[in-house]
């Protein structure tokens, strides 16, 4: 059994039970005025509360939020997948609010909730810093005020902004990040300031989803494009909930392209692949690859590496059956890599703390 | 491809394909500003030169973002009596008919692109030209060209009368679209154009390019023409989704859908996702009755060009492969500066039965030539 390796997973997803819970992690100020107004829940449409998608029929409970709290996931995760740490990466939807205050406040409180009510609690926890990405500048201010803390191991955005990730504007953010040991985990999902789709808006819930890896691949060209890597050598850039079977073609097209274009872009001075075997990680699930075992095999040929892919279950999103996080194919002397060795290189606080 | 200016080769010299064959995307364009003024009433021609054609972006001159080369052209094929590259009928010919021995060229006129006009009356009086242009002056001069009804797409109903107008006309073998529309294409306010496209046995061809109005990414504007450039396979992608999520082939199961110049190794990774999340979705996608893979391997073709290159060649046969040697179609994309020469473009080696198929018979089946 792969799980006697004591995997890490380095994509779980805490629910906010609600409002109610992050309240006492407020100022007074941002306490009362969220009562006064009649503040709803932050819960994006990118993952619709009773999508099959967004928790698995088995990990759903009779009642209250699947994955709120700390019992469901020792029950359902940690325990059965014998996970040595897990990498919390709460979605409560602090970067939608448009003011850039109000996303710093409810980050603040994501943030402190995480500390005192999952981190404090269970050591296999780690978790990833929320940010609001509506100010650089505020964005900056939280992962200094909670990079001391070693448990949080990595910065937390959603792969859908305002602007591209690349944009120089954010530059700070990966400064900060960089100077801290600290990943960028780019998650699915949108602040939803323009359409998903390059195209428009989708119709359908199934289409923003199946869109998100589309997000991905304009994303790495930005980060790519724009030099982030140059500028921040020991950057690291985890792509979370991307999928992972775009990734050979978009940089077969991508180096092409920048081999015509390199006037455009001459600070990007070597291969594209290059750069993303040395910056850039992918976790696991959702496995968008195919189902037949040979094509899986040609797959993992085609990316080329053995280091690109982190083990992640997306508990409770519905990515598999049972303990089925592994498909089939995935060449065997790879496992180790996957489940602990990419992990522990990728996420250098995890060295320090175990 | 990309080809460094000291190999670029001249007219003289030879295909060495040895093989008549079918390019599916050849780009004709007219000489001036003025050259499609014939085709056009007087009141639009004074509309275009007082107002221009206002399309979904900044300039009213050139393209979003600034190409890499001028007119985004190969360099060499400025016609030497003057005109835009791809616009002189005998150069054509010389430079690329005849020494690359093709029998069956797609022309797809996408400059001017007047699908992404703000005003809808310009758009379809500007269509109606560039269609009569072509006749006159490409495929009926040229048996070998056979030419796209170019179509103002963001107008259902005008668009399947532009269908109609056409319809029947031998000049013609496929319906025109360009990707980045103001909607994604599988929804119902293009369906007019599906419709007659069905109706008269003629495959809707998407070229990649065009501006629908949205940021060519989910996250906003990027900054680079390579971004840009890049991204229109992503466009290809969602639109595709778009198309199959909104039970178009259910609607048309016989509808043609060929991707123009968007590449197409990405395709079996959109077709695996798709698959494994509908299963889980179908409560939201009832109308469905068969899985992503199934419409793609049924209703869609893609066309070579910009053909994708991965350090092992290896790794691109099993991309063929996985879409189907019955699903491409060669193109060169002449006269644009990524030109695929059909002799030195494709890096792997095919047995004849996959040449044939993939630098003509697809193309001849397609458009029904």
């Amino acid at each position: 059994m792969f799980y006697d390796m004591k995997p890490i997973d380095c994509d779980v997803h805490p629910a906010v039970p609600g409002l109610d819970a992050l309240l006492p992690y407020f100022d007074d100020h941002w306490r009362e005025t969220l009562v006064q107004r009649g503040m709803h829940e932050l819960n994006s449409i990118s993952y619709p509360n009773n999508s099959p998608l967004t928790v698995r029929k088995d990990w759903r409970p009779a009642q209250g939020r699947a994955a709120s709290s700390l019992e469901q996931f020792q029950a359902q995760l940690l325990d059965p997948f014998n996970t040595r740490t897990a990498i919390l990466n709460c979605l409560y939807g602090v970067q939608l609010p448009f003011s850039e205050d109000m996303g710093a406040a409810y980050a603040r409180a994501v943030n402190d909730w995480l500390k005192r009510e999952w981190l404090d609690k269970d050591d296999r926890l780690r978790a990833s810093i929320v940010v609001p990405m509506q100010s650089p500048e505020l964005a900056v201010e939280e992962i200094e005020r909670l990079a001391p803390d070693k448990r949080f191991v990595q910065v937390l955005v959603l792969v859908m902004g305002e602007t591209p990730l690349g944009r120089r504007h954010h530059w700070p953010i990966y400064k900060a990040a960089e100077r801290h040991g600290l990943p960028i985990g780019v998650h699915a999902g949108s602040s939803y300031r323009h359409p998903v789709t390059p195209v428009g808006w989708p119709t359908t819930s199934t289409e923003d989803y199946i869109n998100q890896s589309i997000g991905f691949q304009s994303q790495l060209a930005s980060l790519i494009s724009e030099g982030v890597f140059k500028a921040h050598p020991k950057l690291k850039i985890v792509f979370l909930e991307s999928g992972v079977s775009w990734l050979p073609s978009f940089l077969w097209r991508f180096t092409k392209y920048w081999r015509g274009l390199t006037m455009e872009i001459p600070w990007v001075d070597r291969p594209p692949d290059e750069i993303v075997r040395d910056h850039v990680r992918f976790s696991l699930q959702p496995f968008d690859g195919p189902t037949n075992i040979d094509d899986v095999e040609r797959l993992f040929e085609h990316l080329g590496s053995d280091e690109l892919i982190l083990f992640s279950t997306d508990y409770p999103h519905w990515q598999f059956d049972g303990t089925d996080a592994l498909p089939e194919g995935i060449p065997k002397a790879m496992l180790q890599k996957i489940l602990i060795d990419n992990p522990k290189s990728t996420y250098s606080r995890l060295q320090e703390t175990g | 491809m990309n080809i460094h200016a000291s190999n670029v080769k001249t007219d003289k010299q030879k295909s060495r394909i040895g093989l008549a064959i079918a390019d599916g995307d050849i780009h004709p364009r007219p000489k001036s500003s003025t050259a499609l003024f014939p085709y056009l009433a007087t009141r639009w021609q004074e509309h275009l030169s007082t107002y221009g054609l206002i399309p979904r972006h900044g300039y009213q001159v050139g393209p979003a973002y600034p190409k890499g080369n001028p007119d985004a052209s190969r360099r060499d094929a400025y016609p030497p009596g003057g005109g835009a590259p791809g616009s002189d009928l005998d150069f054509m010919r010389a430079q690329l008919l005849d020494s690359h021995n093709i029998e069956l060229g797609i022309l797809n006129a996408i400059t001017p692109a007047p699908g992404n006009a703000q005003n809808p009356d310009l758009a379809a009086a500007m269509c109606r030209a560039l269609n009569e242009w072509q006749v006159a002056e490409w495929t009926e001069p040229e048996p070998r060209l056979k030419a796209s009804i170019v179509v103002p797409y963001e107008d259902g109903q005008a668009a399947a009368k532009e269908i109609e107008h056409w319809a029947g006309n031998p000049n013609f073998v496929q319906i025109l679209l360009m990707s980045r529309t103001a909607d994604p294409l599988g929804q119902r306010r293009y369906w007019p154009i599906y419709e007659a496209a069905v109706r008269n046995n003629l495959p809707i061809g998407i070229h990649a390019f065009g501006y629908g109005g949205y940021p060519v990414t989910g996250s906003g504007w990027p900054s680079y023409y390579i971004e840009e450039m890049s991204g229109h396979s992503q466009c290809c992608q969602a639109l595709l989704a778009s198309i199959i999520l909104e039970g178009v082939f259910e609607h048309f199961p016989t509808l043609k859908v060929v991707l123009i110049e968007a590449g197409f190794a990405w395709l079996p990774a959109l077709s695996w996702r798709l698959d494994n999340h509908i299963h889980k979705l179908k409560s939201e996608l009832p109308h469905l009755k068969h899985t992503p893979s199934e419409y793609i391997k049924s209703n869609i073709w893609l066309t070579t060009q910009p053909m994708e290159e991965p350090s092992r060649r290896k790794h691109l046969s099993d991309t063929f492969d996985w879409i189907g040697w019955d699903r491409l179609i060669f193109a060169t994309d002449y006269p644009h500066w990524d030109f695929d020469d059909p002799s030195e473009a494709l890096p792997i080696r095919l047995d004849e039965t996959k040449r044939k198929a993939l630098f003509r018979e697809n193309a001849r089946h397609v458009y029904g030539v």
